[in-house]
């Protein structure tokens, strides 16, 4: 990416609304700043002029000016209404999203994104594909508690709360790499619940999609399993080389015994990772949180089996 | 200094311990609540030093994730529950209401000292859930967070629960002791503006602490029952509980502020020995704001899928409640002018509020604007903004205030040059730690994050090391001020030269305030009729 550098106080604005926000953040900066400066002014001004210089006297009754008084309340009246009509005009222009938007699906869970491409099947996690200059609509719903979508090179912000869907659209303008936070607090991995935005060319983005909705063929099934591990944020808990982290490392599992929070005990076998995969809450292996988000419905049949192929090479 | 028979005041008459803990004297229970504030405040202190420590680098310094987060809610819980919100108006305004208009006491003294315990009682919830896991859901205790987390919840809302009857108390007998107990002569436009704004404040306390009362109890029985009110899956709607949250939590800014500037206005009237500047316009942009602030809730939810209807009015009515709080800031400059303005140490946090302030509120425009608050929500931008509300404004009044007061309160003078170096300290601290993170906002580092992208680093170091010469000032501070207690030099009577009625009284004042009734023999502020020189300096 050639120039992308932000202001002091804005970052690189890659959207077509960016310039919009930006517009509205200047006006507001450089007015107040007046105001600030008058202000900051008048009280140094009136504190060297006006300080007490020898024996206390009386000081005159100034109490009114009307005049004054009409200025300094209509002023900055007139002043905030222009501000609201700005903020207003360019929040619309985010609210209406353009009817040939593509739309892609975005689940928030504790604490990662997955984004759905319903037309081509395609799902990833924590990095959203899209093509520059075409409006993207996402469609956003939360599994659990509330998250927010946001990303601040697009100047975008949207909660994503459960049973209830929620919109944003953006057009990006500028191909390249963008942060996506999670901007509603949701607990313990809540910074981590961070991710990327891909801006593509538009034949970039064909060519992505194409192979991500492909099911790993032409690959080993280890081999796919191994990029899942990655592409479906497997890797945010477990880890392949026995460190340990928020879930048990997948080193050396298969074949292993596992003790679970009751007491009772199971061979780790393909049935069980399949289990433990799709429904992580039946059992919860002994000193370990129910905190592993279920991923049925989010991986298909052969990315289950890849998985599973993938955790056997792990000796 | 000889001290031959020490003369009698609220302070050694009566002696003994029970007539402290069964005080009935507004000015004893002030203190009780200066005292308990006061250490409130150093708790939520040191969480925030704590905090800033953590944030020095990007991932573990000190501790993990889970710590920090019931650090950060508890440093928030606290600092409002327990400081804040009673700062000013249960400690000095206690202490001073009722000297300010020239009562004996305040309406009700058994109820205030009932708000004091209740106060106490609540903040034992809070200390208590601080030892039972704590809580980790940010001082808004947003849903459904909040009803699966697996944390003390409920002891930190019962706690937040409990002391808003505290406040609702005081308020209550605020209103009752403005409109019942003001001398004769002592007409409504004849009230110190301080009073004024004690009267605003008591009313939205007691209209809006209700509303959170029984949304922290709704919270309480989706815990403990799943009743569903709030709870996705069962049909329930989990922003139904933001508004209710901020339909208190919004006033609640303005029970934050407004008794702050209403010291602002006395202390910049005695130290420019002027007459304020457009009396009526203060007095009634307090109440202006006070209506007013129960109609803008909203501006708190423009991302949480409200209508945009809904965000447009918040929006506009967000703005109308701004000018207000400028049309003060201009009439406090404007009182400076051909004034005969001395630079002790409370004028010295005034000017430092004023300069706050009209950051805290200048930023606030931008998060009003709809389009730059969708940017801005949720980030460190809104942290920068509200710490320049309530830290630059209230707590810069609230300390203002207290070196204003403190030869009042305690007859001692402290230390003047250890005093202008503290203020410093915390005024520049105060900016190193808070002015970054507005660039650290808008620049899209959210807020209420264990960690963050290296991108971040720098300016969150440079918060870190304001946060220490912040907390260098504040220690000073401390010291001066409690050897002040002990070694300090006797205070006089009116050691300002001011007019309102507590300075015709002793320092320390007499059990009963008044030796001689006052009489309304001049306004609070007629400094061109009448005459009192500063006998301290
Ligand atoms: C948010 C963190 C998290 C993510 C993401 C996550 N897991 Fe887990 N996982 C855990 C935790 C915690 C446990 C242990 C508790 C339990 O049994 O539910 C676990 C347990 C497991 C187990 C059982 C391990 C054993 O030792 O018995 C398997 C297999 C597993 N996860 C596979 C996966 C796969 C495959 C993925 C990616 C598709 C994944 N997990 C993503 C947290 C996570
Ligand atoms: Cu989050
Ligand atoms: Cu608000």
């Amino acid at each position: 990416m050639d120039d992308t550098t932000g202001s002091l106080f804005m970052p690189f604005g890659g959207s077509t609304i960016a310039g919009d926000v930006d517009t509205v953040f200047n006006f507001i900066l450089y007015t107040s700043t007046i105001i600030f400066a008058l202000v900051v002014f008048g009280i140094i001004f009136f504190s060297i002029r006006y300080r007490r210089r020898g024996k206390l006297a009386l000081t005159p009754d100034i109490s009114h000016n009307t005049k004054l008084e009409i200025v300094w309340t209509v002023i900055p009246t007139i002043l905030v209404v222009i501000v609201f009509f700005m903020g207003f005009n360019a929040y619309l222009k985010m609210s209406v999203v353009p009817k040939d938007a593509m739309e892609i699906k975005v689940t928030g869970q504790k604490w990662f994104w997955s984004f759905e491409y319903p037309e081509a099947g395609a799902t990833t996690v924590n990095e959203l594909v899209v093509p520059i200059d075409k409006p993207v609509k996402l469609l956003m719903s939360s599994q659990d508690v509330i998250h927010s979508f946001f990303v601040p090179g697009f100047r975008i912000k949207q909660d994503v709360i459960p049973n209830r869907y929620t919109m944003i659209w953006f057009q990006a303008t500028k191909i390249g790499e963008y942060d996506l936070f999670c901007a509603e607090y949701c607990g313990t991995k809540h910074s981590e619940m961070i991710g990327k935005v891909k801006v593509v060319s538009e034949r970039e983005f064909e060519n992505w999609l194409e192979e991500s909705s492909m099911s790993g063929e032409g690959m080993s099934l280890s081999d796919f399993g191994a990029k899942l591990y990655i592409s479906k944020a497997c890797n945010t808990c477990h880890s392949i080389d026995g460190s340990a982290g928020n879930g048990p490392t997948f080193k050396g599992i298969f074949g292993k015994q596992v003790t679970f929070d009751d007491g009772s005990q199971a061979m780790v076998d393909e049935n069980y990772i399949r289990k433990s995969i799709l429904n992580p809450q039946t059992n919860i292996v002994a000193g370990y949180q129910n905190i592993m988000p279920t991923f049925q419905g989010l991986l298909k049949e052969r990315e289950v089996d890849a998985l599973i192929a993938y955790i056997k090479t792990l000796e | 200094m000889s001290e031959a028979v020490a003369e009698k005041n609220y302070l050694n008459d009566p002696k003994g311990w029970k007539s402290w803990v069964f005080t009935l004297d507004h000015k004893r229970i002030g203190i009780l609540y200066l005292a308990s504030i006061t250490a409130a405040f150093f708790l939520g202190g040191v969480f925030a030093v704590l905090i800033r420590l953590e944030l020095l680098n990007p991932g573990q310094d000190l501790m993990g994730p889970d710590t920090y987060n019931q650090i950060f809610t508890l440093h928030g819980a606290v600092m409002i529950f327990l400081f804040i919100i009673p700062s000013i108006p249960a400690a000095l305004g206690n202490f001073f209401l009722p000297l300010l208009i020239g009562a004996k006491d305040v309406a009700f003294p058994r109820l205030n000292l009932a708000s004091y315990y209740i106060y106490v009682f609540g903040s034992m919830f809070a200390v208590y859930s601080i030892f039972t896991g704590a809580v980790d859901t940010g001082w808004t205790f947003y849903t459904p967070y909040s009803t699966e987390t697996q944390t003390s919840v409920i002891p930190m809302t019962l706690g937040a629960f409990i002391l808003g009857f505290s406040s609702i108390f005081t308020g209550l007998n605020f209103i009752v002791t403005i409109h019942k107990m003001r001398i004769p002569g002592m007409t409504w436009y004849k009230l110190p503006l301080f009073v004024w704004a004690l009267y605003a404040t008591a009313i939205i306390q007691v209209v809006a602490t209700p509303v959170l009362g029984i949304t922290l109890l709704l919270l309480i029985f989706e815990r403990v029952f799943s009743v569903g009110i709030f709870n996705p899956d069962m049909g329930g709607d989990p922003v139904l509980f933001q508004h209710f949250f901020w339909f208190y939590s919004h006033p609640a800014v303005y029970i934050m502020i407004l008794p702050g500037m209403g010291i602002i206005s006395e202390l910049i009237a005695t130290f420019s020995h002027k007459k304020i500047f457009g009396y009526k316009a203060i007095a009634f942009s307090s109440l202006g704001i006070a209506f007013i602030s129960f109609l803008v809730w909203g501006h708190h939810m423009f991302v949480s899928g409200q209508s945009e209807l809904a965000a447009m009015i918040f929006s506009f009515l967000t703005f109308l409640v701004g000018i207000p709080s400028g049309i003060k800031v201009f009439n406090w400059i404007t009182t400076l002018y051909k004034g005969q303005i001395h630079f002790d140490t409370p004028m010295l946090y005034a000017l430092s509020f004023l300069f706050l302030f009209t950051i805290g509120g200048l930023t606030g425009i931008f998060l009003g604007a709809l389009a730059t608050d969708v940017h801005l929500h949720d980030t460190y931008f809104v942290v920068a903004h509200f710490h320049y509300v309530m830290m630059g404004g209230t707590v810069m009044a609230f300390l203002g205030g207290l070196h204003y007061w403190w030869p009042k309160m305690f007859g001692k003078m402290y230390n003047h040059f250890w005093s202008v170096i503290a203020m410093i300290l915390v005024f520049v601290g105060f900016n190193v730690t808070f002015f970054s993170q507005f660039i650290l906002g808008s620049q899209g580092m959210p807020r209420r994050y264990y960690n963050y992208l290296d991108q971040f680093q720098p300016l969150h170091a440079f918060s870190t090391i304001g946060s220490w010469i912040l907390g260098a000032g504040f220690i000073i501070m401390a010291i001066y001020l409690i050897h002040s207690l002990f070694k300090g030099r006797k205070a006089s009577d009116n050691p300002w030269g001011g007019l309102t009625f507590e300075w015709a009284t002793g320092s320390p004042p007499p059990h009963h305030n008044f030796k001689v009734t006052p009489k309304m023999t001049h306004g609070p502020y007629d400094y061109d009729k009448v005459l009192v020189e500063q006998t301290d300096y």
